[in-house]
């Protein structure tokens, strides 16, 4: 699994009011949640991210309110990756849930500049940053997420493996 | 090597000894939804083809948030909860029962050595009952209809040990904001309680204690097994369970010893929980709307608190005070003591056992541009009431019904 894209910094304890505002939560639709992703830590996000693109934080990314869809606004809005310095635990668990890859290193997250160039080997747990030809190593996945993050989420895991017409 | 009390529940539920750090699917006791969190489940239940398959007894849907339902799409998921919960045989909360953290409780849902999947991040409450509760997601909860089971990495625990005894003026609400000021950071961990300072505490005082561990920044908490918890169980008619310890030589990544005993009232000021500061430098800030209740400071002590300062005065001119008892019976029992009345009397407005206006989402009162809101809920961050030009300041039942009477953020031991 490779994950390349340009980084856009932000700061410790963004919390899921600032990636998904409360007030956006009676929608569950993705387009919807995309286009208000990081509205409230940086207005005009959205219109500054490309594609593939990496959002790179400090520490406990994600407190706050145990929303799911605050991981679903910034994969929605075509984000590949969070790198952060650390997560909040319910944020953890929530995008792995739904398929979006998160990168714990503090060095990273201390490292990499906005707009800097960054490739993820995910198996092999190494992040690339390319603008500054650096590396910093990452504990790479558990079997067991990298196989729920390629079934596309813990929903279509569950269906395949345990759940479905048990 | 001995094990940590998280380990030791882990463990229980997975069928083999686990230690912090592992990766292992549990099996839950109970699960149960809100109604931020569960029509959403309900849809990737639906969208997925999973097949229902817990037993009668191991899950509950709660309508705690959007009580009354303030907009058409919140009451279209609250009919598919309804129809949910009729369907598989799930216990049924309706709205105005109260708020599920409380309703898990009263209900005998979760008893001591019990592992709980709540779908909502104050989870953790379940750990003043010696339990663990999770906070899971709507696609978790989903999971958990169809296989009473979720993955989990089991947490390091951090022991905080609480000694010394409360001051006067000083509660549990202001343990938990100053723990939050110095503990931020314990992201995931779990928090053990330990020490001879939670012997004077009540079971509601814990509530508050282990609510606030998911400001804090932690995944859970839990509370040591007492004679005082026996006895809130037994008086309940709820069960026993089975009551687990840390062992003395098990590996914490920490171990911190509070003392207590030189507490002041505090505060956590706008705009983050471990942003916590005494309330006297805050003295003089006009408050515009104050707020005692919901699953963090809507117990019956909480109420009682209140009333001790509202009875025979009047809430200042100029602030509003809503009150929302955590659940019915304690809305039942408040009333019962004539606390109901003595709020009214002073001039509180009594909103019905929910969520209320502890988040904006619910709808109930958004303050203004540049207002000050003065809570007992567990969060202030920008917006969380709706309105990101608002303040929002964080305190103890007693320090917001003394500043509701000044009009001004007031520390109470000035008020007695």
């Amino acid at each position: 699994m490779l994950i390349r894209g340009r980084a856009h910094r932000f700061g410790d304890d963004i919390d899921t009011d600032a990636i998904i505002p409360a007030r956006y939560l009676n929608t569950s639709d993705p387009a919807e949640l995309a286009r208000h992703c990081m509205e409230d830590a940086d207005p005009q996000f959205t219109s500054k991210i490309h594609p593939g693109d990496i959002i790179v934080a400090g520490k406990n990314f994600g407190c706050g309110s145990s929303r799911e869809h605050a991981p679903i606004a910034i994969k929605a809005a075509g984000l590949s990756a969070v790198i952060a310095h650390s997560f909040a635990r319910i944020f953890y668990r929530n995008a792995i849930n739904i398929g979006l890859p998160i990168l714990e290193s503090p060095e990273a997250a201390a490292r990499i500049q906005d707009g800097d160039e960054v490739l993820v080997e995910v198996e092999e747990g190494v992040i690339r940053n390319l603008t500054r030809g650096e590396t910093y190593d990452i504990i790479p996945f558990p079997p067991f997420m990298q196989e729920l993050m390629t079934a596309g989420g813990l929903m279509s895991y569950v269906a395949r493996k345990v759940g479905k017409n048990v | 090597m001995g094990r940590t009390a998280v380990e030791k529940i882990f463990s229980a539920h997975c069928g083999k000894e686990i230690s912090a750090g592992e990766i292992a699917i549990v099996s839950l006791d109970f699960v149960a939804g809100g109604d931020t969190k569960t029509p959403q489940a309900i849809k990737l239940f639906g969208e997925a083809g999973l097949s229902f398959n817990l037993e009668p007894g191991r899950a509950a849907l709660i309508i705690d948030h959007f009580v009354p339902c303030p907009h058409e799409k919140a009451a279209n998921g609250h009919v598919a909860m309804r129809r949910f919960a009729r369907e598989h045989g799930l216990k049924f909360y309706e709205a105005g029962e109260g708020v599920e953290h409380q309703l898990l409780a009263e209900g005998g849902h979760v008893l001591p050595g019990s592992l709980i999947a709540v779908g909502d991040s104050h989870a953790p409450t379940c750990g003043a009952l010696n339990a663990l509760g999770l906070a899971v997601s709507s696609s978790e909860l989903a999971a958990i209809f169809a296989t009473g089971r979720l993955w989990y990495k089991v947490p390091q625990a951090t022991r905080v040990e609480v000694k010394g005894k409360l001051p006067p003026g000083v509660y549990a609400k202001d343990v938990i904001l100053y723990l939050c000021g110095r503990l931020h950071g314990g992201y995931y961990e779990a928090i053990e309680f330990s020490g001879e300072a939670l012997l004077d505490l009540s079971i509601d005082d814990r509530f508050t204690l282990c609510n606030m561990v998911a400001d804090l920044g932690a995944q859970t908490a839990i509370m040591p097994w007492d004679a005082r918890l026996d006895a809130w169980l037994k008086e309940r008619g709820l069960g026993a369970g089975r009551p687990v310890d840390g062992d003395a030589d098990a590996v914490y990544s920490q171990v911190r010893q509070e003392d207590v005993s030189s507490l002041e009232p505090l505060l956590a000021f706008p705009h983050a929980i471990h942003n916590v500061h005494p309330v006297r430098e805050a003295r003089g800030v006009k408050v515009n709307q104050a707020y005692i209740g919901g699953c963090s400071n809507g117990r019956l002590e909480d109420l009682r608190l209140a009333a001790g300062f509202l009875k025979g005065r009047r809430v200042a001119a100029g602030v509003r005070l809503f009150i929302s008892p955590a659940s019915r019976e304690i809305y039942r029992r408040a009333a019962a003591e004539g606390i109901i009345s003595v709020l009214l009397e002073a001039g509180a407005v009594i909103l019905p056992p929910s969520c209320g206006p502890c988040v904006g989402l619910t709808q109930q009162g958004i303050p203004g541009d540049g207002e000050v809101v003065l809570s007992t809920a567990n969060r202030n961050f920008r917006g969380r009431l709706g309105n990101k030009n608002a303040l929002i300041y964080l305190a103890s039942p007693a320090t917001v019904a003394a500043s509701a009477l000044t009009g001004e953020i007031t520390d109470p031991r000035e008020i007695i």
